[in-house]
């Protein structure tokens, strides 16, 4: 099929104006982060750094932040063992109820999030007797990442195919070496792919979160919501909201290189 | 590159140094000759995870449902009974609210796909690799801008007075159902480009060059080789915002007005009412949604592109 040159222009067109469309709400956000206006009224009367300093300053913020930084990381590690885990046995093996795995790993995402959430808060506080607290933000959040570990790496485990692992086994490799030396090398980037997934899925809940985090905990969505509608916190939410995009830049560009790498060694 | 690197320190470590009767090779060499055992241990512990925090959960509301509220006291009875669910079936409100809730993922769901559509394709199949590299890191970074930032964004330029007031000469949609949709296809449309972009990447070049080469249109191609190939992409797609939708209950909060989506009665009877029975009976209206939903698509293998 060649396209023809009005059908590329008409493409790249619709993909410019698109991402255009993408960016003006984050590009109203970054302008009002500036703006000396306290309850962003547009456009900004003026500008200043005044909310550049105080988000810096804001100790809620800064706790929110570390709270989900925690949370995030316990959960993608949890994701990542349980996805490997369960992507190199549906991947690898035919078994009865093979179907019903591999619904059950996507069924938490598949499923509304307010759905997860009330499920999990009665399940806690009802049937678990567990206080809510970090603890069962982080069990419910790694719920809901398994699924990303699990596509990235099952993806990667059918193009992988089984002669290297093959071959190590020939060779003597117990199971153990054969994964550590062979298997695990190849899954890396597709770890890392689906670890970053998981931990920005994580970092950004706030449906699931609200149902499981009880009272006392605030993870930085949970912050943003109570301080959206209050006029002198809404400008530090922007530079929050900035500083997210921009250091969000960093995995997202290792991801890809490390990606775009293995595309060219093939 | 790295499989050949693990292959040769495979034969240095093992071939070379002869394998010690160690415990742990005994059980190596246990696993390797009994796959059901090595099965076993690669299923147990997510597989207990899932069933015992998941689908207990899920059970456990199922049960709740058919609790019920004392009205006097607050607390809740566990006397069974069906009135929760009768109330939801046939209450007006809540068919309302359902056929509303439908009617807006429907649409996000719509307009992010015939949006995406476009883009996944100039990326997958016109853009040079180097370009392809940086629109799919300009598709992902929004995602990690906080949803709550985006939807309160969106309230602002749809604001009195705000952007979308002053470009249109005071037609603002203002807020309600359709700034709902908006914002919520919006939200979402990174989750529907990202897997249609991967399954377009899976159709081969050489596929489409046969096909024009037999004479077939662009237009003809699209529909006979590459939309069969796209469908599970899409459909998978599709899941995401369809399902995001069905549960939101903040982005209405944010710019829908007074609307209330099911996700907005779930909330009330969780917190302000003081009702979970009522609540949980609620919350199975999307669970059955989703899993009619699910059954349908799964003949046509999305499942497995999520």
């Amino acid at each position: 099929m060649k396209l023809s040159r009005p059908a590329r222009v008409t493409l790249g067109t619709i993909t410019i104006v698109v991402l255009a469309v993408i960016y003006l709400p984050l590009l109203v956000v970054f302008i009002n982060s500036f703006s000396t206006s306290a309850n962003l009224t547009w456009p900004p009367p003026g500008f200043t750094l005044e909310w550049w300093g105080k988000a810096f300053r804001n100790q809620g913020a800064l706790n929110a932040l570390g709270t989900s930084v925690q949370i995030a990381l316990a959960s993608t590690a949890v994701a990542l063992v349980l996805g490997t885990l369960i992507s190199l046995a549906l991947q690898r093996f035919r078994f009865f109820g093979r179907d019903f795995v591999n619904l059950l790993v996507i069924l938490p995402i598949a499923l509304p999030g307010i759905v997860t959430g009330i499920a999990l808060n009665n399940f806690f506080r009802t049937i678990m007797d567990v206080r809510l607290g970090i603890l069962t933000i982080i069990v419910a959040h790694a719920t809901f990442c398994i699924v990303t570990v699990f596509n990235n790496v099952i993806a990667r485990l059918r193009r992988m195919g089984t002669s290297l692992e093959e071959a190590s086994a020939d060779l003597g490799a117990g199971v153990w070496t054969t994964f550590r030396l062979v298997t695990f090398p190849q899954l890396r980037s597709a770890l890392f792919a689906g670890g970053l997934l998981a931990f920005a899925l994580s970092f950004d809940e706030i449906i699931v979160t609200t149902f499981t985090a009880g009272a006392g905990v605030s993870t930085l969505p949970i912050w943003i919501l109570d301080n959206l509608f209050r006029p002198n916190q809404a400008p530090i939410v922007n530079v929050i909201a900035v500083v997210l995009v921009l250091v969000s830049i960093i995995p997202i560009y290792i991801a890809q290189r490390i990606g775009g790498q293995e595309h060219v060694a093939k | 590159m790295v499989g050949d690197q693990g292959l040769v320190s495979v034969t240095e470590r093992d071939v070379v140094a002869p394998p010690r009767a160690t415990a742990a090779r005994r059980i190596s060499t246990f696993l390797s000759s009994h796959a059901r055992a090595r099965l076993a241990l690669l299923l147990s512990a997510p597989l207990a995870w899932l069933v015992l925090v998941y689908i207990v959960a899920l059970a456990a509301l199922l049960i709740t449902a058919l609790w019920t509220v004392d009205s006097f006291t607050g607390e809740i009875t566990q006397t069974w009974n069906l009135d929760n669910i009768i109330e939801v079936v046939t209450g007006s409100l809540y068919q309302a609210v359902t056929l509303r809730t439908i009617g807006v993922a429907l649409l996000v769901t719509v307009v992010d796909i015939v949006i995406a559509l476009p883009i996944a394709f100039f990326m997958a199949k016109v853009a040079s690799p180097r370009l392809q590299r940086i629109l799919v890191i300009a598709v992902l970074m929004p995602l990690w801008a906080s949803y709550l930032v985006k939807a309160y964004a969106w309230r602002s330029v749809l604001a009195e007075g705000g952007l979308a007031d002053s470009v249109s000469g005071g037609n603002s949609p203002g807020y309600g159902l359709p700034a709902t949709i908006v914002t919520l296809a919006y939200l979402w449309l990174p989750y529907v480009i990202l897997p249609i972009y991967a399954g377009l990447e899976r159709v081969p070049n050489s596929l489409l060059e046969a096909s024009s080469d037999l004479g077939a249109s662009t237009g003809r191609t699209l529909r006979l080789i590459v939309l069969p190939m796209l469908w599970p992409a899409i459909i998978a797609g599709s899941i995401f915002s369809f399902s995001l939708s069905l549960g939101d209950y903040i982005t209405v909060n944010i710019v829908g007005g007074a609307n209330q989506l099911l996700g907005n009665l779930v909330y009330t009877n969780v917190g302000a009412a003081n009702n979970l029975p009522l609540a949980a009976a609620i919350a199975l209206i999307p669970i059955a949604i989703m899993v009619v939903y699910l059954g349908v698509v799964r003949r046509t293998g999305a499942l497995e592109n999520l």
